[in-house]
């Protein structure tokens, strides 16, 4: 058993090791398969934020994911193709300068996790997950059928946005700017913790009653929570996007939904690094497995069987030692 | 005779046929332990939820500090200065003792949205806090996890959590409940020492406890308020024995 802190700095050490030494090698592949598991990890750290620390296990949060991927997909197009994206009431162009995108992402996810969460977070247990669910079923099927922006194919937009002093099509450079995001949103997450807003969070997961005769109204907290938490989804929906430089309906559906929470179950749920060892596990197996099986997801299910009965910290939880409160 | 710091006037609760509360008048003054006893289904803990905001009354009033507060809610009446006991002992299990306290703390100084303000590295907040732990007679367990603590340490832990709240009433619902005759003694020595912190109104079976604390005892049955005085006038009100008391007073 090692400790948790030791632990993490391996963790986000490999991930940054593996992709240069592809660059080295010259495997663009691996990198960009660390890039995919950099990105998927950043959303699931914002999860964590709110299954994690608040016990708000959201259903939903593919809504965030791919609101932030949109926004980048329908300004990027608009950019490339010249069109403005509005006329009225002032004329507004479509841009591809990451610096604009991602803050708008941001916003707009954060923007869409006020609107659902202020209505979830009436119900809990499994109302919320199936609430949850519910809206992001319903920007789903909008995207799917709204033709403007692709409709069922998706929208394609051909290139990257663009960095300054970077070549973002470059897969090494790529992969730096979601590390360089991940390594944020991190120690985001660990402030947050460590904060009085965190121990009122982790309050209100385990005795709402309690916080609220304690004077903290335990709806306000959660609700920030989640906003905060679909921010940081949003713009790792925003990185998974430029990733593709394409955007579809699937990255709005349930599946993704799904999958961030069994990212953060396998890592270990409202640990730090729980998503990046979460992430990192479920691709490099699918990798794997993938190339051994075409059944690997049986394979795969009986994996997160295994570490759903055997190890509740999930990989973390298995590897570390218990952290204590300090 | 002080100004009530904490009044019900007139309320009343039903619920179905149920009459919960009957047109029920109680005051708090401050330096006092006001004790509130009655048989099972009396009534005393639908009182005590519409004191502290859990229920709202169908008519009558609550009055804190001469300021109405029947609409509002648990935690702004949290703030105002209400520190309440549960009567199933409730504290976040998975925090450590100073964490739990620490959470009051956090919810006086209406700290919940401090993104990025420490807590546990925070002095202004663990110095405080690991005095409020000594107080309760907890010092030393700060670091233990609450779901470690016996069902008496968790009452104090309670006590500790009630003083970090600067209270200016104590609403304390069974707070003897399952502490065995040496735990009793020693809670009740805590209690005695609180009514200077601020006044207590206590809701308690254990009426040894009840006598050696209460300056005034109110006493409750059937929804209704049936008596409130001194020691000595409820030791020898007859409608009290009848409906209460019995054999516990002789």
């Amino acid at each position: 058993m090692i400790r948790e802190r030791y632990l993490n700095l391996a963790l986000l050490a490999a991930l940054l090791a593996v992709p240069v030494l592809a660059q080295v090698q010259g495997a663009p592949f691996t990198i960009t398969l660390a890039t995919k598991i950099a990105i998927f990890a950043l959303a699931a750290v914002g999860l964590n934020l709110a299954l994690g620390l608040g016990g708000l296990v959201s259903f939903g949060h593919a809504a965030f994911f791919g609101v932030g991927g949109y926004v980048i997909g329908i300004l990027a197009s608009h950019a490339r193709n010249y069109e403005p994206f509005l006329t009225w009431p002032v004329e507004v162009a479509g841009t591809t300068q990451m610096l604009v995108l991602w803050p708008l992402a941001v916003l707009v996810a954060a923007l869409v996790a006020a609107a659902i969460g202020a209505l979830s977070l009436r119900t809990s247990g499994i109302f919320f997950i199936m609430i949850t669910l519910a809206f992001a079923q319903m920007l789903y099927y909008f995207a799917v059928s709204w033709p403007t922006y692709g409709g069922e194919d998706g929208l394609p937009f051909y290139l990257r946005g663009d960095f300054p002093g970077l070549n973002t099509m470059d897969p090494i450079s790529f992969f730096g700017l979601c590390y360089a995001l991940l390594l944020v949103a991190l120690w985001l997450f660990h402030r947050l913790h460590r904060a009085r807003f965190g121990l009122a969070l982790e309050g209100a997961r385990q005795n709402p009653e309690r916080v609220q005769a304690l004077g903290i109204r335990p709806f306000q907290v959660r609700l920030l929570a989640f906003i905060l938490s679909g921010a940081i989804t949003g713009l790792a929906g925003a990185l998974y996007a430029d990733l593709n430089r394409f955007v579809s309906p699937a990255m709005l559906g349930w599946q993704t939904s799904g999958e961030l929470i069994v990212l953060i179950i396998l890592g270990g749920v409202g640990r730090l690094c729980g998503p990046v060892a979460g992430a990192g596990l479920f691709f490099l197996l699918e990798h794997w497995l993938g190339g051994l099986s075409e059944f690997w997801q049986f394979w795969f299910g009986l994996i997160l069987l295994c570490v759903v009965l055997f190890a509740r910290g999930g990989l973390i939880g298995a590897l570390a030692k218990d952290q204590t409160h300090d | 005779m002080t100004e009530p710091i904490l009044e019900a006037r007139g309320l009343c609760k039903t619920f179905g046929a149920l009459v919960a509360s009957d047109a029920v008048s109680l005051d708090l003054r401050n330096r006092e332990i006001h004790a509130l006893i009655g048989p099972n289904g009396a009534g005393k803990s639908t009182l005590i939820k519409q004191l502290s905001g859990d229920l709202r009354p169908d008519s009558g009033q609550v009055l804190f500090d001469g300021h109405d507060v029947t609409a509002l809610h648990v935690a702004g009446r949290a703030r105002l200065g209400l520190a309440r006991s549960f009567q199933v002992s409730s504290v976040a299990s998975e925090f450590t003792v100073l964490q739990n306290v620490l959470l009051a703390l956090v919810g006086r100084e209406r700290g919940a949205f401090g993104l990025f303000r420490r807590v546990l590295s925070d002095t202004r907040l663990t110095e405080p806090a690991r005095g409020h732990i000594a107080r309760a007679g907890l010092a030393g367990r700060e670091r233990d996890r609450a779901a470690d603590l016996s069902h008496g340490e968790r009452r104090r832990l309670e006590i500790a959590m009630a003083l970090a709240q600067a209270p200016r009433v104590f609403l304390l619902d069974e707070p003897m409940a399952g502490l065995g005759l040496e735990g009793s003694g020693e809670m009740t020595a805590l209690l005695d020492a609180l009514r200077h912190e601020a006044p207590i109104l206590l809701v308690e079976h254990d009426m040894d406890a009840v006598f050696a604390l209460a300056d005034r005892i109110s006493v409750m049955a059937g929804g209704r308020l049936i008596a409130t005085g001194t020691v000595d006038e409820i030791r020898a009100d007859p409608e009290v024995r009848r409906a209460y008391l019995g054999e516990a007073v002789s």
